[in-house]
C-alpha cells in the first residue's frame, strides 16, 4: 500500500490557504443530494455534523449515549488553547505551531500542525458567536491562563469546565440542525461495523442499544468522531462507555492506525484507592499553574506519613523536595505530561510516593494561598492584614479559580485540599494514536474520515494541555467540511446509496455470527473481568514505561487472555433487548486485540518519544533518548488478522520549519 | 458494610415493574454509589447474589463517573442523586451510609421520562426543548467577528456560565411533586439572555422553549424551590424568575 498523505506544495504559512482555494467543491443543490454519517456527537462530531448540516448537506449523527450532549468532550476540564495572543506576551501561530510540535517530541506532522494553530484562533471567535460563556477579566474582556510545555497564556476557559461549555455550544448548533431536519440524529444507537461498496466506505451497520436491532445506513460518506482508546487499560479517565470499536472497525476494514502505542498518562489524577475503582478522575492541569508537586526529601519522612504518623502540613519547606523545580527549573511545575508524570513515578519507584500504597505525590496550594491573599489584601486596601485574613482572601480567590474541582476532590477523597496538599498520581488520559489520515482527514479507506482523537494526526508522541479541545473543534468546524468536499465532488450523480446490497447483508450477517458466538460461549466469567485483566497488563507492560521483554511478554499474555475470552465470557439476557452487558462485551472484543497492536507498536519503536518511554533508551539523566535517524516516522498498521502480523508501513516525517532538537524543559 | 438493596426492576417499557431486595456484602467507604451497584451486578452475574426472578444485573444509566456527563439518574431514598448535596449519583460515596441500612433505589418518576428499563429512562424530551430555540443562530464561518470585538460585564459572563453549568440529568424535574422542567429550561435561556450574542432571539427564543416545554408534558412551577435543592450544579431558581421575566417580556413587546 502507498501513503499519500496529499500535504499541499508551497510555502508553511500558505498551504492551508492555497489548500482551500484549491480543492474541489461541491455547489449548494448538490449538497442537498448528499448523505454523510458521523458517529460521534463530542467535540469534533458535534461540529462536523452542525457544520456540514449548515452547508447542506444531509447528516446522520450517531451517538451510544441517550444525548449527544453526554459525549466525553463534556468531561475537560482547564481550556482551550489559541494564538490570539490577547495577553501581549508573544504569542504567534507560529509559536502554537512550535510548541505544539516540540511538545509532541518531533513525531507529527509540520503541515497538519500548522493548520491546526492557524484555525485556532477561529474557533474561538465562533464559540463566542455560539453564546459560550468563557472566563472574563472587569473590562469584560477574555481571560486566559497557562499551560504545561509553553512560556505564554494562551489557554481560554471557563472555570473548570471548558469542555462542558464548548460541548454545549457545538451541541447546541447540533441541536439548531436537528430542528431543522438536516440532522437526523440516532442516540443510544452504536456503529458496529463499516460497510464498503467497491472499495469506498457508503454506510455502517448501526446497533439500537435499546432494542438490539441491527439498522442498515447507507451515505456517501462516513465520518468517524469516536474518541480515543483510552479504556484498553481499564482504568482510565475516560468515561465508562468511551471505546476503541469504531476505529477498531474502521481498521478491520483496511483503514491504517497510527501510532497506537502513543498514550497520554496525565500527571494530575486522584490515585487509585481499591480494586473495585471502576475510573479515574482526573484533576485539571490548570491547577499546576498555582500548584506545586512535592514528595518529602527524606525517606523516613516519606515512611511516617503513608503510615500516618506525620502530616504533610507538618514537614517544613526544607525538608521538602519540589522536584519538578528541581529538576525543570525553566518550566517548573508547568512542564509536559508526558515529563511530570514520568518524574512523578521516578519518585514513587525511589520510595518516596505519600499515600498508603505509596502511588501519590502531593500538588500543594498553600504558598497560592498566601500569594493571591496578599495581592487581594493589597486591592482591597487593607492595612497590616492578619495572617488568617491572608489566608481566608487568598482561598476565596483559589475558589474563584479552581472551586469545582477542589468540591471534586473533597467528594471523592474525603479530604479538604484548601487545608492539606491534594495527592495525586498519573493515570491514563488521551490517545495520540489512532486512524491515519491524510490532509483532508481522510483514512487510507476512500471516503471514510477520522476526526479528533480518533486521529491521530497533530499531538505527536504527547499532547500539549488544552490542545484535545481545540484539535476537536478545528477538524469539526474548520477542516473537515471543507476537505470532504474534495472527495464527494465525484459523488454528485451517484444518487443515494442502497442498503439492499449484498455488502450491508454481508457486514450484517457477519455481525449476527460474532454476538452469537459472544452469546454462545456461556461461560464463567463477566466481561469486567477481563477487562480488569487486559488493563492491567497494558498498565504493567505499555504504561509510562516500556522494555522489549516486557511488552513481548504483553503480547502473548493478550492473544491468550482474548482466547479466552471468546471461549469463557459469560454474558447474560439476550441479542434483542436492552442488554449493556453484550455492548460491552464488543467493545471488550475490539480492546483484547487493538491492545496487542498497540505492544508491536512500542515494541517496534526502538526509541523513546513523548508518552512513549522505552527503559532501553534513556539519557544518563533519565530522560528520553528519540531516535531522529532511524524513527522520524509514523508507524501506519495494517491489518491483517491477528494483530502480532500486523504489516507495518512507515510515513516519513520531513521537517522543513522546525530543527530536530534535544527536547528540553530545564 | 453490608447492606440491604430494594431496586426497582423492569424488563422494558410495556411491562411492569417492582421492588426487589438484594443483599451486597463488603461494601468500603470510599467506593461510590455506582461502584456499589457494580458489585451488586457482579454479584448478580456470578450468582453470589441472590436474584430470585432472574432479572439480571440492574440496568443504569453512567458514563463519564465524574459529575459532568449528567447521564446517572436514581432515586435514592427518595431523593434524586441521593442524600449529598451538589452531586450526581456517581460523586455520592459510600461513607454517607451506614453499615446494616436498607437503600431504596429507584429510576425518575415523570410522565416525560418514560422508563426503558429497570432505572434507565428516555429524556429526550430535554433534548427537544433545547431544539426549539436552546441556542444562538449562527452558522460555523471563518468570519465571525473577533471574539474580543464585544465586552461582556464580569457579572453577566458569570451569571450566563453559572446557567449554563447544568448537566442536563433531570433531578430538577424528578425532584418536583408536578414534574416541572422550568429550571432546566430556565437555566438555558437565562444563559443566552444574559449575553448579547442571545439578544436578536431572545423572545422567540423563550417563547418557542416554553411551548416545547409544555408539548412534552412537564407539569407547570408551583415555586417549592424543591429542583434547586436537588440540583446536583445548584442552578439557581433565579432563573425561573428571569425565565418568567423573559416570558411575560416576549408576551407584550414580541410582533408574532
Amino acid at each position: 500500500m502507498k501513503l499519500d498523505s496529499k500535504i499541499p506544495e508551497g510555502p508553511l504559512d500558505k498551504k492551508w490557504t492555497n489548500h482551500k482555494s484549491n480543492i474541489r467543491l461541491v455547489n449548494p443543490a448538490n449538497k442537498r443530494n448528499i448523505d454523510v454519517i458521523v458517529i460521534g456527537t463530542g467535540l469534533a462530531g458535534a461540529s462536523a455534523s452542525a457544520s456540514l448540516a449548515e452547508m447542506g448537506y444531509n447528516v446522520k449523527a450517531f451517538c451510544f449515549q441517550d444525548s449527544p450532549r453526554r459525549a466525553h468532550s463534556i468531561a475537560a476540564q482547564g481550556g482551550i488553547n489559541a494564538a490570539k495572543n490577547y495577553q501581549n506576551d508573544g504569542d504567534s501561530v507560529y509559536r502554537l505551531f512550535y510548541d505544539t510540535v516540540k511538545g509532541g517530541d518531533y513525531r507529527s506532522r509540520e503541515a497538519n500542525v500548522y493548520r491546526l494553530a492557524e484555525v485556532s484562533t477561529n474557533i474561538i471567535d465562533q464559540c463566542v458567536a455560539q453564546g459560550v460563556p468563557f472566563a472574563r477579566d472587569y473590562g469584560g474582556l477574555l481571560d486566559n491562563r497557562s499551560f504545561g510545555g509553553v512560556q505564554v497564556s494562551r489557554t481560554f476557559y471557563a472555570k473548570g469546565q471548558t469542555g462542558q461549555q464548548l460541548l454545549l455550544g457545538a451541541y447546541s448548533a447540533l441541536s439548531r440542525q436537528i430542528s431543522k431536519g438536516k440532522v437526523k440524529l440516532y442516540n443510544r444507537h452504536e456503529m458496529v461495523e463499516i460497510v464498503k461498496v467497491d472499495g469506498k466506505a457508503r454506510g455502517i451497520i448501526a446497533k439500537n442499544l435499546v432494542t438490539g436491532e441491527l439498522e442498515r445506513h447507507g451515505a456517501h460518506a462516513v465520518v468517524l468522531a469516536s474518541g480515543g482508546y483510552g479504556n484498553v487499560f481499564f482504568l482510565s479517565t475516560n468515561a465508562m462507555g468511551s471505546n476503541g470499536s469504531a476505529a477498531w472497525k474502521a481498521h478491520r476494514q483496511g483503514a491504517l492506525f497510527s501510532n497506537p502505542c502513543f498514550t497520554q498518562i496525565h500527571p494530575t489524577c486522584i490515585p487509585v484507592s481499591g480494586t473495585y475503582q471502576s475510573k479515574l478522575t482526573l484533576m485539571s492541569e490548570s491547577l499546576r499553574n498555582d500548584g506545586r508537586i512535592w514528595v518529602p526529601k527524606e525517606k523516613e519522612d516519606a515512611e511516617a506519613i503513608r503510615q500516618g504518623k506525620l502530616k504533610p502540613t507538618d514537614l517544613p519547606e526544607e525538608k521538602r523536595d519540589y522536584y519538578l523545580e528541581r529538576r525543570y527549573p525553566a518550566f517548573g511545575n508547568l512542564v509536559p505530561r508526558d515529563v511530570a508524570s514520568r518524574a512523578a513515578k521516578e519518585r514513587c519507584d525511589a520510595g518516596y510516593g505519600v499515600n498508603k500504597t505509596g502511588q501519590a505525590v502531593y500538588l500543594d496550594f498553600a504558598s497560592a494561598i498566601q500569594r493571591y491573599g496578599k495581592e487581594e489584601a493589597a486591592v482591597q486596601g487593607l492595612k497590616n492584614p492578619s495572617a488568617q485574613e491572608i489566608t481566608d482572601l487568598g482561598k476565596k480567590v483559589v475558589a474563584s479559580k479552581y472551586g469545582n474541582l477542589f468540591q471534586m476532590y473533597e467528594k471523592i477523597t474525603g479530604d479538604n485540599p484548601y487545608q492539606t496538599p491534594m495527592m495525586i498520581f498519573p493515570a491514563v488520559h488521551y490517545t495520540m494514536g489512532g486512524l491515519w489520515v491524510d490532509y483532508n482527514l481522510m483514512t487510507s479507506v476512500p471516503g471514510l474520515f477520522a476526526t479528533g482523537e480518533s486521529n491521530f494526526s497533530d499531538h505527536g508522541a504527547n499532547r500539549l494541555g488544552a490542545s484535545a479541545l481545540m484539535q476537536g473543534l478545528a477538524d469539526g468546524y474548520f477542516v473537515l467540511p471543507y476537505t470532504i468536499g474534495d472527495y464527494l465532488a465525484d459523488d454528485i450523480r451517484t444518487g443515494p446509496i442502497s442498503t439492499d446490497s449484498k455488502e450491508f447483508e454481508d457486514a450484517e450477517n457477519e455481525i449476527v455470527e460474532r454476538t452469537q458466538k459472544l452469546m454462545n460461549a456461556k461461560g464463567k466469567h463477566s466481561v469486567d473481568e477481563y477487562h480488569k485483566k487486559l488493563g492491567l497488563i497494558m498498565w504493567n507492560e505499555c504504561g509510562m514505561s516500556r522494555n522489549a521483554e516486557g511488552l513481548k511478554k504483553a503480547m502473548k499474555e493478550i492473544q491468550e487472555l482474548r482466547a479466552d475470552f471468546w471461549e469463557n465470557v459469560k454474558i447474560p439476557g439476550n441479542i434483542n433487548e436492552y442488554n449493556p452487558e453484550l455492548d460491552k462485551a464488543g467493545r471488550v472484543a475490539d480492546f483484547l486485540e487493538l491492545g496487542e497492536l498497540m505492544c508491536k507498536d512500542a515494541l517496534e519503536r526502538e526509541e523513546s518519544a513523548g508518552g512513549h518511554f522505552r527503559e532501553e533508551h534513556q539519557t544518563e539523566e533519565g530522560e528520553a533518548k528519540r531516535d531522529d535517524e532511524n524513527y522520524a516516522f509514523v508507524s501506519c498498521w495494517n491489518y491483517k488478522g491477528n494483530p502480532s502480523d500486523a504489516e507495518l508501513i512507515k510515513e516519513d516525517l520531513v521537517f522543513e520549519n522546525i530543527e530536530l532538537k534535544t527536547r528540553s524543559y530545564k | 458494610m453490608n447492606l440491604t438493596l430494594k431496586v426497582w426492576r423492569q424488563q422494558n417499557a410495556d411491562s411492569k415493574g417492582e421492588m426487589v431486595t438484594y443483599k451486597v456484602s463488603d461494601i468500603t467507604p470510599d467506593m461510590s454509589f455506582l461502584e456499589m451497584i457494580d458489585v451488586l451486578n457482579e454479584g448478580i452475574l456470578s450468582g453470589d447474589i441472590e436474584d430470585k426472578q432472574n432479572y439480571g444485573p440492574v440496568a443504569f444509566d453512567h458514563d463519564c463517573r465524574e459529575g459532568i456527563c449528567g447521564m446517572c439518574s436514581m432515586y435514592i431514598n427518595g431523593e434524586p442523586h441521593g442524600p449529598g448535596r451538589a452531586v450526581t449519583t456517581c460523586q455520592l460515596h459510600m461513607r454517607e451510609f451506614s453499615d446494616g441500612e436498607t437503600i431504596y433505589i429507584e429510576p425518575w418518576r415523570a410522565k416525560a421520562f418514560p422508563i426503558i428499563k429497570d432505572l434507565v429512562t428516555d429524556r429526550s424530551a430535554f433534548d427537544r426543548i433545547i431544539q426549539a430555540g436552546g441556542y444562538v443562530s449562527v452558522n460555523t464561518s471563518g468570519n465571525t467577528q473577533d471574539a474580543n470585538a464585544l465586552p461582556i460585564p464580569k457579572e453577566n459572563a458569570d451569571a450566563a456560565f453559572d446557567a449554563a453549568t447544568c448537566i442536563g440529568c433531570g433531578a430538577c424535574v424528578a425532584a418536583c411533586k408536578n414534574s416541572s422542567a422550568m429550571l432546566f429550561t430556565s437555566a438555558k435561556v437565562a444563559q443566552l439572555s444574559l449575553l448579547p450574542q442571545g439578544e436578536p432571539e431572545r423572545e422567540k427564543r423563550v417563547m418557542d422553549m416554553v411551548k416545547q416545554m409544555d408539548e412534552e408534558g412537564f407539569g407547570n412551577c408551583t415555586n417549592t424551590g424543591a429542583c434547586s435543592v436537588e440540583c446536583p450544579k445548584e442552578i439557581s431558581l433565579e432563573n425561573i424568575a428571569r425565565m418568567n421575566r423573559e416570558f411575560l417580556r416576549a408576551n407584550l413587546t414580541s410582533s408574532k
